[in-house]
């Protein structure tokens, strides 16, 4: 493996992950994290649908001109995620019922769409392959530490199976039901992002505004 | 009629798309800076939330459904697996459409909304408001409903972020949680809010 296909497989990792710093593919990363079985499915399906609608992109790329390049992309990519959709309908039905409108929603997830216009257009097959399994794994890397978090504190199971005997069954863990609301993946990921930030501050943002010191100080 | 206001309260507050849902977040946080964008932003959502949910009500219900092509003399055909591929068909060729005659009848609506129409092709809280649709199982009269309720629901919600955001911009955050950082935490902190409304029935 050479340093490029390289340097596409890990970056999105941390250095430039899709969720933190790209800001891509956040709805879905929000909304199936309260189990960890829906949120591994779900990244198994996106990292699937990248890296092969990525390479499929970059094959056809120097054949689609310019002007009708987003329908072609949307039909590559709309058909690996019904062919997605039906496989898990067929194989992990109840986890299919639960991910309910997620699947569909691969399509427009930006990760997807992302990196076809910012990388597959412009690269061959096998590195766009590897940058879409690449991204992909970012988008896991998240959403599994998330959905860890969550499944772990806020029912005490990982996986479905009991870690943390919860009070009602007569263990010691009072679970906290906040973790399994819709608002805890929101600070779950803002405190997720300051923790990136502060050990690779080169991401930080500039602000708007400075506070000037008072007294005049100058420091 | 006591259902359909009932829906559409619901669909505004108690399943807000972006708050209780988390669609459509990327262009939720990416355009949430300044409120007169949000606020075109979320007029282009509703507009194209209402034009698209009943379309693909239609769609749906007369040709994709399993025996829904009866009519044709094919009371066998289940076509429902391409409901996916049919709806964002749809939603693209509609918002083609509306830029085409927003452009031609409401040219001041349109220079107003810019770039922002074309982007709502790919903002999922618009096709996953017709995915709720198929899933819910609504007729006609509720799609409509449902589509007014869920784009208009999107739309305060990313004006209230963004009417909070502009004043956020004059605080004092520390260095790592800049900029996308307490942004997800507003958001959670709006979302807790929201679900105040949880219950809530008419």
């Amino acid at each position: 493996m050479n340093a490029e296909e390289k340097k596409v497989l890990v970056e999105p990792l941390v250095d430039n992950n899709p969720i933190t710093l790209q800001v891509l593919g956040i709805c879905s990363a929000l909304a199936v994290t309260s189990q960890m079985s829906t949120a591994l499915i779900m990244s198994l399906a996106l990292t699937t649908v990248t890296a092969f609608s990525s390479a499929g992109i970059a094959a056809i790329r120097n054949h689609v001109p310019s002007s009708v390049r987003i329908i072609a992309q949307m039909v590559i990519i709309a058909s690996l995620v019904i062919v997605v959709d039906q496989l898990l309908k067929a194989f992990a039905y109840e986890v299919s019922k639960q991910l309910s409108v997620f699947v569909g929603l691969i399509i427009t997830n930006c990760i997807v769409m992302g990196r076809a216009e910012a990388y597959a257009m412009k690269n061959p097959p096998w590195e766009s392959f590897l940058d879409g399994i690449g991204n992909g794994l970012g988008y896991s890397l998240i959403l599994i530490s998330v959905a860890f978090v969550r499944e772990l504190f806020g029912s005490g199971k990982l996986l479905g199976i009991d870690v943390l005997p919860l009070m009602k069954d007569g263990g010691w863990y009072v679970p906290n039901g906040l973790l399994l609301l819709p608002p805890s993946a929101f600070f779950l990921i803002g405190l997720l992002i300051w923790a990136i930030r502060t050990w690779k501050p080169k991401q930080v943002e500039q602000a708007d505004f400075a506070i000037i010191p008072a007294h005049g100080e100058a420091h | 009629m006591e259902a359909y206001i009932n829906l559409f309260i619901k669909s505004v507050f108690i399943e807000n798309m972006a708050l209780a849902f988390f669609l459509g977040m990327c262009t939720f946080i990416a355009v949430s800076k300044k409120i007169e964008t949000a606020v075109g932003l979320g007029i282009a959502v509703v507009i194209v939330q209402t034009l698209t949910v009943p379309a693909n009500n239609l769609i749906y219900t007369y040709l994709l459904k399993e025996g829904a092509l009866a009519w044709a003399g094919m009371p066998d055909v289940d076509l429902s697996f391409i409901a996916l591929m049919a709806c964002i068909g749809v939603i693209a060729a509609m918002v083609q459409i509306l830029e085409m005659v927003l452009d031609k009848f409401f040219p001041a609506l349109y220079n107003a909304l810019g770039i922002f129409l074309p982007l709502i092709t790919v903002n999922c809280a618009i096709l996953a408001g017709s995915l709720f649709m198929i899933e819910r199982d609504y007729n006609f009269g509720e799609s409509v409903v449902y589509g007014v309720g869920s784009g208009f629901g999107w739309a305060l919600a990313i004006t209230a972020m963004a009417g909070v955001r502009e004043k956020l911009k004059y605080s004092d955050v520390p260095p790592g949680l800049r900029g996308l950082g307490i942004t997800f935490i507003t958001a959670g902190l709006m979302a807790l809010g929201f679900m105040a409304f949880s219950g809530i029935q008419l």
